[in-house]
């Protein structure tokens, strides 16, 4: 049962490093919808860095510096030359799956080079349920918690965050007031693009520590769900993360519970759930403005009248 | 001219695919001066603003501001010259506190949010602009979000304040409170361009006046005190003959629209109508007057079936359409005007064409197609009958100017040949000719035996129209009046809420 808790943490943080950068993104009016494909370059690549150098902190930059350029190659076609985020997104995660795959042919199934093992929190570890739960974990997880708090703070009480938010809500308006929208989106794609790499290098360094072709499996689709399950907050997604990561880890373990239970049906859920908050956030929000930003997926150009 | 002028913009040519929005166009304001620039939709005015405050760059010609040659690639490159701009169409951000929207651009590192509020109060309490920094924007009505736009402008102590048509979404009365804004920010110093085309707004607060037509400027820095509103007309319009006539009166024929005991929500879930009664004959006009927020916009929607009731009942022809969707009113015989052009009216990325025929393309299809050369030749007819000016047919209507868009707009739904028309603001931000051209629309109508609901907040509109005259405050008819024989002052006391005895119904 600790078992379960535990990997319901780590399991949730890696979906909300993921969606963090998804909805830093969103709120700039981004849909990067290649969180998939950013995750996939974020662990391969951490996982080759981590290989060579036997440095996994060189690991987890490399991985997060592969996503943001990933990210910022859908920044350079969405906001640059304003093409159709959702094509460009979709096209942007096969491409990462695929070119993933190819850098990392030769390190298939090689052991990992260096781990990033849990923190050691000493006795704290030793505190019966919240010792192995909460601090017997690995570095990404309180990288998730901080790079969360400091997500909704940046949002909402600063100066940079309202631009943020402003390009996403109106981009006119944005620009109007002396913010450059191309800029901030560029930053906002490039940081979730960072954040899809960490996740992915989470994966590769801690969780599963090697390599092998469609090791994310998905996560990154569930990622992209848990912005729209979180309303675009940080803190909701953060409930949606640990709901979701609890999933994921109930999944390895039905079996040997032995509970006889679809595994595929369970990974239907996190989806299943999405759509109900939609239905329920569109069903309460009659006259009111959906918390989706207003601008997202729009392209923005200056003079278009 | 001894000194540099604060504003000066010398020879602006600027071009948009299929049209000339800006030839050779000048302007020079003075420091301390409230400046109108007066031209019909379509003159440039627009354009040469939006150059102005750099949001277009323009193709020829020179920004000078205190004679030193400008290049602004941004609007940020602008507003940090001084410039501050309050646009036609807001740039607000819906989701955003007022106090949000007004720091946003010029806000500090960390944002404290009831400091940032409480600063934002005291501006707005100095500049007389009472607002609620807390709310968010989408809660607000135009003349309220129009509030906002100012202080941003006031928030950022700009030197040169353009309003383009700034009075278009104010009551009477707010409109001279701006004209008060203003004249105290040209006291301070500052320069204020108002650009408009109601011509007592000119005369009544702008010290000179500078005219626009077909991208030039057509007379430079006139003094308004000695020139006169039949004067500028003329400038603006090319020709002269404006003074609107009273349409005769006609004896109207049975109920069309009834309206009886009806409730409804605003935006907010607050109530916005209250039990309010309302009887539409055949060949008239019933005028709506009533300060912004009262509503009138609500009403126009519940008749239209775009928002729901919460009580009452409405009836078109004697049928009860009270929960019945727009589409089988409009099957009915109603057609609706509303308020915001484009976005319900008209969507702004599809073509003239694609727009004529949003509404019906019953006759324009062989099966289950559509037939393009039908729906050229029926938007072609559309276009020619109803004076649209515009580029080729299949280009987005974007580009339309304001006027344009209307009369592609009330052309659409008049083709119908409705019974019933419910117009909401429909000569909202047009100029002179275009006004005019959807007054007289309306008025044929009525004389074809349509019913007409006219909701206006011009007054001097609604008594030339109206056959009968409604009041509405805070959702309720508070009086009818006869447009014939009533004093202006009367109505104004019943808009405000004041109800004067021998006025009310």
């Amino acid at each position: 049962m600790i078992g379960l808790l535990v990997a319901t943490v780590s399991f949730g943080a890696l979906l909300y490093l993921a969606a963090l950068g998804e909805l830093i993104s969103e709120k700039a009016g981004v849909l990067n919808l290649g969180v998939e494909g950013m995750m996939a370059m974020g662990a391969v690549s951490a996982f080759m860095a981590a290989h060579q150098t036997g440095n996994p902190w060189i690991g987890l930059v490399v991985g997060i510096l592969a996503g943001a350029l990933t990210g910022l190659l859908h920044g350079w076609f969405t906001v640059v030359l304003g093409a159709e985020q959702v094509v460009s997104g979709l096209s942007l995660t096969i491409l990462g799956l695929g070119f993933a795959a190819y850098m990392g042919k030769n390190v298939v199934g090689r052991p990992p080079g260096a781990v990033l093992a849990p923190v050691d929190w000493g006795p704290l570890t030793d505190i019966p349920w919240a010792g192995p739960v909460l601090f017997g974990q690995a570095p990404f997880v309180y990288l998730a918690v901080l790079v969360g708090i400091a997500t909704w703070f940046v949002l909402s009480r600063t100066r940079a965050g309202l631009a943020l938010r402003a390009a996403g809500e109106s981009a006119s308006t944005a620009d109007a007031a002396g913010h450059s929208v191309v800029g901030l989106r560029l930053c906002a794609v490039g940081i979730g693009g960072g954040l899809a790499g960490a996740s992915g290098a989470y994966l590769t360094l801690t969780l599963t520590p090697q390599w092998a072709e469609g090791i994310t499996a998905g996560r990154g689709w569930i990622a992209v769900a848990l912005v729209i399950f979180g309303a675009w907050r940080p803190g909701r997604a953060a409930v949606g993360a640990l709901l979701f990561g609890g999933l994921l880890a109930l999944k390895t373990r039905l079996q040997t519970f032995g509970v006889d239970f679809s595994p595929i049906l369970l990974s239907m859920l996190p989806y299943v759930s999405t759509i109900a908050v939609l239905i329920a956030i569109s069903v309460r929000a009659r006259n009111r403005p959906s918390p989706a930003p207003a601008a997202l997926g729009t392209a923005y150009r200056r003079e278009e009248r | 001219m001894s000194q540099a002028a604060a504003v000066e913009l010398v020879d602006i040519w600027k071009r948009f695919p299929g049209v000339v929005a800006n030839a050779g166009a000048n302007l020079r304001v003075e420091r301390g001066t409230v400046h109108a620039v007066l031209g019909e939709n379509g003159a440039g005015k627009s354009t040469l603003m939006n150059v102005l405050s750099g949001v277009y760059r323009p193709d020829e010609g020179e920004v000078r501001l205190d004679g030193t040659p400008q290049r602004f690639h941004t609007p940020a490159d602008a507003l940090a010259a001084g410039i501050g701009m309050v646009h036609q169409e807001f740039r607000l951000v819906p989701s955003f506190t007022v106090a949000e929207n007004v720091v946003l651009g010029s806000a500090e590192r960390i944002l404290r949010r009831q400091d940032v509020e409480a600063r934002v109060d005291e501006v707005a309490r100095r500049f007389g602009l009472a607002t609620e920094p807390d709310r968010p924007v989408w809660q607000l009505s135009m003349g309220e979000r129009q509030r906002v736009e100012i202080l941003k402008s006031l928030w950022r102590d700009a030197r040169i304040l353009i309003l383009d048509e700034p009075t278009a979404v104010l009551t009477p009365n707010e409109a001279d409170e701006l004209g008060e804004v203003l004249r105290h920010m040209a006291d301070d110093g500052r320069s204020v361009i108002f650009i408009s085309h109601k011509l007592h707004e000119v005369t009544g607060f702008c010290d000179v006046a500078t005219v626009l037509r077909g991208g030039e400027t057509v007379a430079a820095s006139l003094p308004v005190a000695e020139t006169d509103a039949a004067t500028l007309a003329n400038l603006m319009v090319g020709s002269t003959s404006l003074a609107g006539e009273r349409p005769p009166y006609r004896t109207p024929g049975e109920v069309r629209l009834a309206v009886s005991g009806l409730c409804a929500l605003d935006d907010r879930g607050l109530p916005a109508l209250h039990d309010v009664d309302l009887e539409i004959r055949s060949g008239e006009i019933v005028g709506i007057a009533g300060v912004a927020g009262n509503g009138q916009r609500e009403l126009a929607q519940v008749a239209a079936g775009l928002r729901g009731s919460t009580a009452g009942s409405v009836h078109l022809d004697g049928k009860d359409v009270t929960s019945a969707p727009p589409r089988r009113r409009f099957g009915l015989g109603l057609c609706y005007i509303p308020e915001d052009r484009i976005g319900v009216g008209l969507a702004p990325r599809l073509s003239v064409v694609e727009n004529a025929v949003l509404r019906t393309y019953k006759g324009h299809r062989r099966g289950p197609f559509l037939v393009g050369s039908r729906l050229t030749a029926y938007c072609r007819d559309l276009v020619e009958r109803f004076g649209v000016r515009t580029g080729a047919l299949g280009d987005p209507i974007a580009g339309l100017s304001g006027g344009n868009l209307q009369r592609l707009l009330v052309g659409r739904e008049l083709s119908g040949r409705p019974d019933v028309v419910v117009a909401a603001q429909p000569t909202r931000g047009l100029d002179v000719q275009g006004v005019k051209a959807i007054q007289d629309l309306l008025v044929a109508e009525r004389d074809a035996g349509t019913a007409v609901l006219l909701i206006s907040e011009d007054l001097d509109e609604l008594l030339t129209l109206a056959d009968r005259l409604l009041v509405m405050h805070e959702g309720r008819i508070v009086a009818a009046f006869d447009p014939m024989d009533s004093e202006r002052s009367v109505i104004g006391e019943a808009m405000a809420g004041h109800l004067a005895d021998e006025g009310a119904a």
